[in-house]
């Protein structure tokens, strides 16, 4: 049994069949790799996940309890993470209060009126979310306003804001989508580190076969919204199904 | 001290000492000089900067913070009017009990309007408060006659219960009061030419004001400030991120909802009446205006603002023609016209055009606010004039030295 069960979920958009019958299985601490043509229902996949959309059909279970129902900051509450396509941070903030939010979150929840406390009267969740900037290298940049960064230091501070909450599964869109070589390259190793050091499981949504190779210890590729084949990363390669649906396209490039 | 940092301590030391001392810096002409028309240091004006100043603070909680545009926040301020009327009618002329009643009627009702304008944002966030508030305006001028005496207004009457102060004696109103001490006493200062005012009913607005404004301090910056902010900044990732941005935005909501109930009672009790027109639309507008002419999001801007208009209706409103033939008196008779002519459009009625090109010019030059000029104003003194943003700074990669350039080719 799996830490994240996905049963037989279909959706349809008007006349559209986004997903249909897709049976999933995440593994506890493992990278578990979706990929997929472009309109296979990945990020439909994904949204139907964290609460975004509501499945017509199947089950989605999380630790033993379902999500089905559940608003997106409850979903989050109960252990996922999700780090955005394009990355989500709050922009007019420095980084240190973009830290210092899901600190609070994790310990407060949903809400929780702080309206005449002092921010620094909160040593221990400032040492825990300067422990985590440390960690993910940007330490230095605490008192920068968050939108004024680079994409890939925009990418490793959503990052750390999420893995600041001690998810159990952390959720990556595209992770890698319209970044320099180099800041892929980073935030590989970045995500490899994490996977190493850290108790957690990673569901992640990619296009960019390097990356899903270099991480994935499975891979479920999904086409035209069901999964086509699930393995290991050796023998999809291997796999002439998934050539044909996928990699054949990619690899005559 | 006061849980304040250096900075924000100094801040609020600053504001104490210009709010006491405004009925001497509005007073800066002699008496009977040409100039003394510019004076404002006579209570009724001072008491409306104070007033529309907790007003406009409060406003900016919601707008500054979470960036929902209330539109009808002048409701607020007249269901505080009223509720202060009626206390006094039925219970006493002291303000204190007046106010309280004020702030607790307006949060509720900020509660509930703001329950159901916030399940939309942006435009339609606006156009829901603005429906709310000109609803409430109606209601207060038609339906509701018997609670708000329709269009003439709430006032007292001789034969009003007022339970605490019993029997009114005479055939005079009472006069509001904090503990028997009138609002309107004034203490008087004849020095250097000029005549200082130094008014009862001033210096209690004031205290709330700064009271006031030391809660928007602290709000600013605890940590439900910070989820204001991310509330403007990025409500998707709030979501994500575990929290639930409706009951901050809420919060906010009546929190702004209870300052302009606040300022609403103070109106009341410096002059205890409360008609309809305080609902108005326009006066809804005007609290935007204050908050943006002063600089949205700024601690200071807000009351800066609502300084800076109110002082420009009692003033400009007040010159007319008959002020302006005084002063141009020294041009020949056609340029005079003519000059009159120009100024009046500006000035009595007209004070509404010089507000209009105060605005412009703000929002186009400094989109910043007041204190954003104030800002640069500073820098500018400190700094010198030399660079003005960061592609002032030498940048030699892309823009090397011409001369070198040239020799390395």
């Amino acid at each position: 049994m799996g830490i994240l069960e996905v049963k037989g979920v279909g959706k349809r958009f008007g006349g559209l069949q986004a997903l249909g019958d897709v049976t999933l299985s995440i593994e506890e601490n493992t990278v578990h790799a979706i990929i997929g043509p472009n309109g296979a229902g990945k990020s439909t996949l994904l949204n139907c996940l964290v609460g975004k959309l509501i499945p017509d059909e199947g089950s989605v279970t999380f630790a033993g309890t379902s999500v089905l129902g559940r608003k997106p900051h409850e979903i989050n509450q109960l252990g996922i993470s999700r780090v955005f396509q394009t990355p989500e941070i709050f922009g007019d903030l420095t980084v240190m209060e973009n830290m210092m939010i899901p600190c609070f979150a994790k310990r407060d929840g949903a809400f929780r009126m702080h309206a005449i406390e002092s921010m620094e009267q909160e040593a221990e969740l400032i040492a825990k979310a300067e422990a985590m900037l440390a960690d993910v290298g940007m330490l230095e940049k605490r008192e920068m306003i968050a939108s004024s960064m680079s994409r890939g230091d925009k990418r490793r501070l959503e990052i750390a804001m999420c893995l600041v909450q001690e998810p159990k599964l952390l959720l990556l869109d595209e992770p890698t989508a319209g970044m320099a070589r180099a800041d892929t390259n980073n935030t590989i190793a970045l995500l490899k580190e994490i996977k190493e050091t850290r108790d957690i499981t990673i569901a992640i949504i990619e296009h960019d076969m390097h990356v899903v190779f270099s991480l994935a210890d499975r891979i479920t590729v999904l086409a035209q919204g069901t999964p086509l084949v699930e393995d290991t990363p050796d023998n999809i390669k291997g796999n002439p199904k998934v050539k044909e649906a996928y990699l054949g396209e990619t690899q005559q490039v | 001290m006061f849980g304040l940092n250096k900075k924000d301590r100094s801040f609020l030391l600053i504001v104490i000492a210009l709010t006491l001392l405004t009925p001497i810096l509005l007073q800066p002409f002699p008496a009977g000089s040409e100039l003394a028309q510019f004076n404002g240091g006579y209570p009724d004006l001072m008491q409306k900067i104070a007033i529309f100043g907790i007003f406009a603070v409060g406003f900016n909680i919601l707008f500054g913070l979470t960036g929902y545009l209330s539109f009808g926040h002048a409701a607020f301020l007249g269901i505080g009017s009223y509720a202060a009327v009626w206390m006094m009618k039925l219970l006493t002329m002291n303000v204190i009990p007046a106010i309280m009643l004020a702030m607790v009627v307006s949060g509720l009702f900020a509660a509930a309007i703001g329950y159901v304008s916030l399940r939309r944002s942006g435009i339609y966030f606006s156009i829901l408060t603005l429906a709310f508030a000109q609803m409430s305006y109606k209601m207060a001028y038609s339906v509701l006659t018997p609670l708000t005496n329709g269009e003439t207004g709430l006032q007292l009457a001789l034969d009003d219960p007022r339970i605490l102060d019993g029997a009114a004696e005479g055939s005079s109103l009472p006069v509001t009061n904090i503990f028997g001490l009138a609002m309107n006493s004034s203490y008087k200062l004849e020095a250097l030419g000029r005549v200082f005012t130094f008014n009862v009913g001033y210096y209690f607005c004031a205290f709330i004001a700064i009271l006031a404004f030391y809660v928007a301090i602290r709000l600013f910056r605890s940590p439900f400030g910070m989820m204001l902010r991310a509330v403007k900044s990025n409500q998707q990732r709030m979501t994500y991120t575990g929290l639930d941005p409706k009951p901050y935005t809420l919060a906010a909501f009546v929190i702004s909802g209870m300052y302009a109930g606040l300022a609403g009672g103070l109106l009341a009790a410096m002059d205890p009446l409360a008609g309809a027109d305080r609902m108005l639309w326009t006066a809804s507008g005007e609290v935007v205006i204050m908050t943006i002419l002063g600089g949205a999001g700024t601690l200071m801007g807000p009351v800066l603002g609502a300084g800076v208009i109110k002082y420009l209706e009692n003033i400009f409103s007040k010159i007319n023609e008959g002020v302006l033939h005084g002063w141009f008196s020294f041009l020949p008779d056609g340029v005079e016209d003519v000059v009159i002519w120009i100024f009046a459009r500006f000035t009595g009625e007209g004070w509404h055009l010089t507000l209009g090109v105060t605005f412009m010019l703000v929002v186009t030059f400094l989109p910043g606010g007041l204190i954003e000029g104030l800002r640069r104003l500073s820098k500018r003194i400190k700094h010198g004039s030399q660079k003005r943003d960061k592609y002032d700074d030498p940048d030699p990669e892309h823009r090397p030295d011409p001369g070198k350039r040239v020799a390395g080719e």
